[in-house]
């Protein structure tokens, strides 16, 4: 290869040389082949490590501290008790003010037995985490965190706790990380999915038909196709500053509600941040709409022009039908990008203390990742476990979204073949 | 809708071509008019026009606030490009402090994406059997799907301890730039990987036999044929990395700490120009304070950064590709 050009024979090594030469370029790539193994697999190593790290902080033990031991207001755990006596303990053990306050807020018979329980252990028995362990932590070295909780807090019983549970997903938001829950986050996040993708899938279809069924290839078009491919790379955040520019204060008569008569909210409300989100999606939506759209071959247009369909009566009912399994797909896809979203809701404003489910597009919100960025964001031990359990709800919620998107591509391809 | 009233239209016309027939004895073949299909198209090319709008009004947006910002009186553009402070209270707004932490975290994330998603594209399509193949590379596009605020968790409570564990506490900061960007490279690690394996795997074959039979090494072949011949699109994905690197903001919200600091130190906490705009907007923001004005500044620069290394990676590839038959 690196032979000069005048003397072909000499310069090219012989014999041992050769040898030599070869096994010195089999060892190179050899060395070099593990090198790129290794490469693919630090991405693996990286993905195992971090669905680990976030499984070993969802459960483990938790040293808990009490003013008041449970076990001296019943004889029963508090945990079997029914609404009822939980609601006399509550009334034997707080100011009488501070239980109408309670009983105006809600009433007690409305309340929930979970709710009541909380309010019991967080306003009689006063509880208060002393420290918490990871799961390998807790099952590697338990005797030591035992003398330890036993030397720094006497008080103190250990339990093994998983952070994730039936309770968490149905209690409302805390400042107490014991009780505290993602239900208002998740309805908050299923609320802004769905209008977001009652708005983007319809819109995003739509232009992705005109762009390759009716747009001619001339100037106009052109950048139109240009400006969606620039904006599927502009940032997320930017998005949140358009919306909050836009939807949640130029806008702010529509998105609050106000003009549909919804009173009370300004323009910080599920429908800002779903019109926000469905600008953040369109782009990805259309540019895999227009793929699934091209992959349709031109022979099934062919026919049914030659048959005398009209151009929509074509798209309508041979073009979409064949490229629904894609659209589908591309938008279940993007979707699951917005669900992660963090960084445009927290411009535009989503709260985050918020304790009551929201109850339309015009109510004010919090969602999953913005959950998690809050509680991320504290310091103590505890909420980074409720953060691990929420990021494990969040994890779920996009693997179902995923399955189905999967599901739904294999069974549209099935019947359209 | 759209059907009756156009079952309605041609129900019409077809009588008024029969009637027609009758007296002229001549067919009607002009175009029949169908309104139905014209207000779908309509409402086709709204939507198609719709991404125009969202771009314009980014441009107004931003345009528009940062302009209230810089005809502010405490604020001149020389000194928001020049500054090396940061600090709204006492009226300093230099960018350079932001503008130094986006690129030292992006750095940092691109030595790890770079290299890695580069090695695991080669391995991918030159090496990986076609099964190992199938399974390897949707696991790696996982690690694409994973929310970037779970990334800044995993550098939060992961990557910081790992480094503090390894330099001492004493030298990484609780918050720090070394572990968002780590953590930022194995993000972005899958998009380089998967836009670099699709430019390899567009070389045709004919070149890499080619090179096998004048004696070749496969890693010969790999590093001297195949590489070269897809450079146009290895260079498209580093320079697109590049822009989601910069505009990335919850790792770096999340992990590289709350405060402007003009360093270099990577394990040092520092503010991005996102991680600024996230921190100021999550607060209570009064509108058209400075405040205000300013994130939409910052934002400004934001868009025209990742806007030209964008369209830059577009027209590169465009202009560098090798056309095969």
């Amino acid at each position: 290869m690196d032979a000069p050009e005048e003397k072909p024979t000499s310069g090219l090594p012989h014999g041992a040389a050769m040898q030599r030469n070869i096994v010195r370029r089999r060892r190179k790539g050899t060395v070099l082949r593990s090198i790129f193994l290794g490469s693919t697999l630090i991405g693996l190593v990286a993905l195992a490590v971090l669905l680990f790290t976030i499984i070993n902080d969802s459960f483990g033990l938790v040293a808990l501290d009490y003013k008041v031991d449970p076990a001296t207001l019943s004889d029963r755990p508090l945990e079997e008790l029914s609404r009822d006596e939980l609601v006399v303990i509550l009334q034997d053990n707080i100011s009488s003010n501070a239980f109408r306050t309670l009983e105006r807020t809600t009433p007690m018979a409305q309340r929930s037995e979970g709710d009541v329980l909380g309010l019991v252990l967080e306003r009689v028995v006063k509880q208060s985490v002393a420290g918490t362990w990871s799961l390998t932590d807790s099952l590697l070295n338990r005797s030591a965190i035992e003398a330890q909780v036993a030397a720094e807090s006497p008080a103190a019983t250990l339990k093994f706790r998983s952070w994730l549970s039936g309770g968490f997903l149905t209690t409302p938001m805390s400042s107490n990380a014991l009780i505290a829950g993602v239900r208002t986050a998740l309805f908050g996040s299923l609320w802004m999915i769905g209008i977001t993708i009652l708005f983007a899938f319809p819109i995003g279809t739509g232009a992705a038909i005109y762009l390759e069924e009716y747009a001619r290839d001339n100037r106009f078009n052109r950048i139109i196709q240009t400006n969606i491919n620039n904006l599927a790379g502009v940032p997320s955040i930017i998005y949140g500053m358009l919306g909050l520019a836009v939807f949640v204060r130029l806008l702010e008569p529509v998105t609050s509600g106000r003009v549909f008569g919804v009173e009370g909210s300004n323009g910080r409300t599920i429908l800002s941040a779903s019109l926000t989100m469905m600008l953040l999606i369109l782009p990805i939506i259309i540019i895999n709409a227009q793929e699934a759209i091209r992959a349709v071959p031109l022979s099934l247009r062919q026919a049914s022009y030659g048959l005398g369909a009209t151009k929509w009566q074509t798209i309508r009912h041979h073009v979409l039908p064949g490229a629904m399994p894609g659209i589908l797909t591309g938008t279940i896809l993007a979707v699951s990008r917005a669900i992660g979203e963090t960084a445009p809701l927290i411009v535009v404003g989503a709260s985050t203390f918020i304790v009551s489910d929201p109850d339309g597009p015009f109510s004010k919100f919090t969602a999953l990742p913005i959950q998690i960025y809050n509680w991320t964001s504290r310091a103590q031990g505890e909420f980074g476990n409720i953060a691990a359990a929420a990021i494990m709800v969040l994890l779920v919620m996009l693997l179902t979204l995923n399955s189905i998107a999967v599901l739904i591509r294999n069974r549209l391809s099935r019947r359209a073949s | 809708m759209d059907d009756k009233a156009s079952a309605g239209v041609s129900m019409d016309s077809r009588v008024a071509g029969v009637r027609r027939e009758t007296a002229e004895t001549t067919l009607n073949l002009r175009k029949k008019s169908r309104p139905g299909e014209n207000v779908i198209q309509g409402f086709l090319l709204f939507c198609g026009v719709l991404s125009m709008f969202t771009t314009i009004g980014i441009v107004l947006v931003l345009g528009n606030e940062s302009l209230h910002f810089f005809t502010n009186d405490n604020v001149s553009i020389t000194e928001f490009l020049t500054g090396t402070q940061w600090s709204p209270q006492i009226g300093q707004f230099g960018i350079l402090p932001l503008l130094l932490a986006t690129l030292v975290t992006s750095f940092i994330a691109m030595l790890v994406a770079l290299p890695l998603g580069l090695g695991a594209a080669i391995y991918l399509s030159e090496y990986a059997s076609p099964r190992a193949r199938k399974i390897l590379k949707p696991v790696l596009e996982v690690l694409a799907g994973v929310p970037t605020i779970v990334y800044g968790y995993f550098a939060l409570t992961f990557m910081t301890p790992l480094l503090q564990s390894i330099f001492g506490k004493d030298t990484v900061n609780i918050y720090n730039m070394a572990a968002a960007g780590l953590v930022m490279g194995i993000m972005i690690l899958p998009l380089v990987c998967s836009m670099s394996e699709d430019a390899l795997s567009a070389v045709p074959r004919s070149l890499r036999e080619g090179a096998y039979g004048l004696g070749a090494t496969r890693l010969e072949t790999a590093t001297k044929i195949v590489v070269p011949a897809g450079l146009s699109g290895i260079i498209a994905a580093f320079v697109v990395a590049i822009s989601r690197a910069v505009g990335e903001t919850m790792i770096v919200a999340v992990a590289a700490g709350a405060g402007p600091n003009f360093t270099l130190n990577p394990f040092a906490s520092a503010e991005t120009m996102t991680g600024h705009i996230a921190r100021i907007s999550g607060g209570d923001l009064s509108y058209d304070s400075i405040d205000y004005n300013s994130i939409f500044a910052i934002g400004m620069l934001l868009f025209l950064l990742t806007l030209v290394l964008n369209m830059g990676s577009r027209r590169l590839v465009r202009r560098f590709r090798e056309v095969y038959e």
